[in-house]
């Protein structure tokens, strides 16, 4: 449990979002092209990183606006949040 | 066996005050090579070494444990064990694990405290009376002992459940697997470690895995904080952090880790006499043999390795409790603790090959892996000695998530994943 600083809304408590998982997997544009362990590495594998993780989450119970966000899951501090569209930061 | 216990060995040992107990298993430094390392000395670790050198013959092996045997999940579930699951391969696995524990203090001359108390899952709506007595007729087609209950049966068999029709998630029935129960943790791991150990397998504890050595697609040995240690059969059986491995050999796999919480209350004389679980309002709770409530909460709803979990998910789980339980509102709860589990996105385990020859994964248990200990130790050390998987454990490999030939115990399973 942890404050979010959302990118709309500022700090909040993190019960109010709801976490989307590993960020930056990009939808293949033609699915129908891909073999089926392309398919499943898109659909199922994630890096599930022990350390930095870049995530996507959803400010659920505010305003209801996608973001993207930089956090430690070893220690669940945040290093950065981005808006959807932005550039993840290098560090 | 050397040193068995029994009555005769209590009384001997009670003369010497109890300090002449041998150890029950070595501390023994890495040799440079073995036949076979399984990494992660928890309870489904120590059994897949046990089961290997038990069946399989192979001696020559080692556990690596970066903390202290049974220091991780296997310390911090609830003891749940039963095997009311709705599929068919689902009903195979936990099912063999539930037939060995019921014999299992006996093989292992080890008191793990297994106790058939029986579970039992409530319905609170609707669609869980229909999901419930579906997975009831399931059970029963796979020869799994499972009746379904009514409201007033539930009162019967568990006095002390508010089953009054004005609570918010009234008791609609529930379901009872009566061969279900729990057992003591710490035990099956003890208990799997001393047989392991005096068939000579080496138990190597805070060592930790750094590195996993591939020679193009097999496996040559893995890099730890005592050194490099060569082999050519490698089980990883590390929970919560079976990514962390896998990352090192360049692997990746359809998990996601997070905290799933349980609390115990302060002990009280023995009021509830067996487990019961929720899936709706997520808690469930048993009394221990000290007489702590053992109640389990859920997941947080984000990857995380911190080994605490949030306060809110304890509160709604207490906050459920009460509801079903108003006799508890008083109590005080003494502590309160994580562990890091690894979801599967359809809630089954993978105990598998993988491509990268001598590389097996025995992960995925998500919320419920202490109940299969046993078969899944038995099942992976099948797997690891043939290069193949037994029949009870080929639907649970890890090519499932690219055929879609899944096993979605998601919401079937009788309680949330």
């Amino acid at each position: 449990m942890f404050l979010i600083n959302c990118p709309y809304c500022g700090e909040r408590d993190q019960s109010e979002f709801s976490c989307g998982g590993e960020a930056h997997i990009v939808r293949p544009k033609q699915p129908t092209e891909l073999s089926d362990n392309q398919w499943a590495e898109y659909l199922f594998m994630r890096k599930n990183i022990k350390g930095v993780q870049f995530e996507r989450w959803n400010h659920a119970h505010g305003c209801r606006k996608w973001f993207n966000m930089v956090r430690d899951t070893s220690n669940d501090k945040i290093h950065a949040v981005y808006k959807m569209g932005e550039k993840p930061p290098v560090e | 066996m050397k040193n068995k216990y029994s009555i005769f060995s209590l009384i001997k040992n009670a003369f010497s005050q109890h300090e002449n107990w041998k150890q029950a298993w070595g501390d023994p430094e890495p040799k440079r090579e073995y036949e076979a390392i399984i990494i992660g000395g928890g309870g489904h670790g120590l059994a897949t070494a046990y089961y290997l050198a038990k069946k399989h013959n192979m001696r020559n092996i080692a556990v690596l444990e970066k903390g202290w045997i049974g220091g991780g999940n296997t310390g911090r579930n609830t003891t749940i064990i039963r095997s009311n699951y709705l599929w068919d391969a689902s009903a195979g696995l936990y099912d063999h694990a539930l037939k060995i524990w019921e014999n299992l203090s006996q093989e292992l001359n080890y008191n793990i405290m297994f106790s058939q108390r029986g579970v039992m899952n409530l319905a609170h709506n609707l669609q869980d009376v229909r999901d419930l007595k579906r997975r009831t007729h399931a059970n029963r087609l796979n020869g799994i002992d499972a009746v379904w209950l009514n409201t007033n049966q539930v009162k019967e068999f568990c006095p002390i459940i508010n089953t009054s029709p004005d609570i918010r998630y009234p008791v609609l029935g529930g379901t009872l697997q009566r061969r279900a129960g729990t057992a003591r943790h710490d035990a099956v791991a003890w208990g799997y470690a001393r047989g392991a150990d005096e068939m000579g397998v080496d138990i190597i504890q805070n060592c930790e895995v750094k590195g996993i050595k591939r020679n193009g697609d097999q496996v040559e040995g893995v890099e730890t904080s005592k050194g490099f240690i060569k082999t050519k059969k490698i089980g990883v059986v590390a929970a919560g952090h079976s990514s962390v491995i896998a990352n090192m050999a360049g692997l990746k796999l359809p998990l996601e880790s997070k905290p799933l919480q349980a609390l115990v209350s302060e002990p009280v004389k023995p009021i509830i006499d067996t487990v019961v679980m929720s899936n709706a309002v997520h808690a469930y709770v048993s009394q221990s043999d000290k007489g702590e409530l053992v109640i389990g909460a859920g997941t947080d709803a984000y990857i995380s390795y911190t080994q605490r979990g949030s306060h809110d998910v304890v509160e709604g789980t207490l906050k459920a409790i009460l509801e079903l339980y108003p006799i508890f509102s008083r109590m005080k709860m003494l502590r309160q603790w994580g562990g890091i589990v690894d979801i599967c996105p359809d809630a089954s385990p993978i105990i598998s090959k993988t491509n990268i020859k001598g590389l097996y994964f025995n992960c995925g248990w998500g919320t419920g892996g202490f109940k299969a200990t046993p078969g899944s130790g038995d099942f992976f050390a099948h797997t690891i000695a043939n290069d193949e998987p037994h029949k009870l454990n080929a639907a649970f490999n890890l090519n499932r998530f690219v055929s879609g030939d899944l096993v979605d115990e998601h919401g079937a399973a009788a309680v949330a994943h």
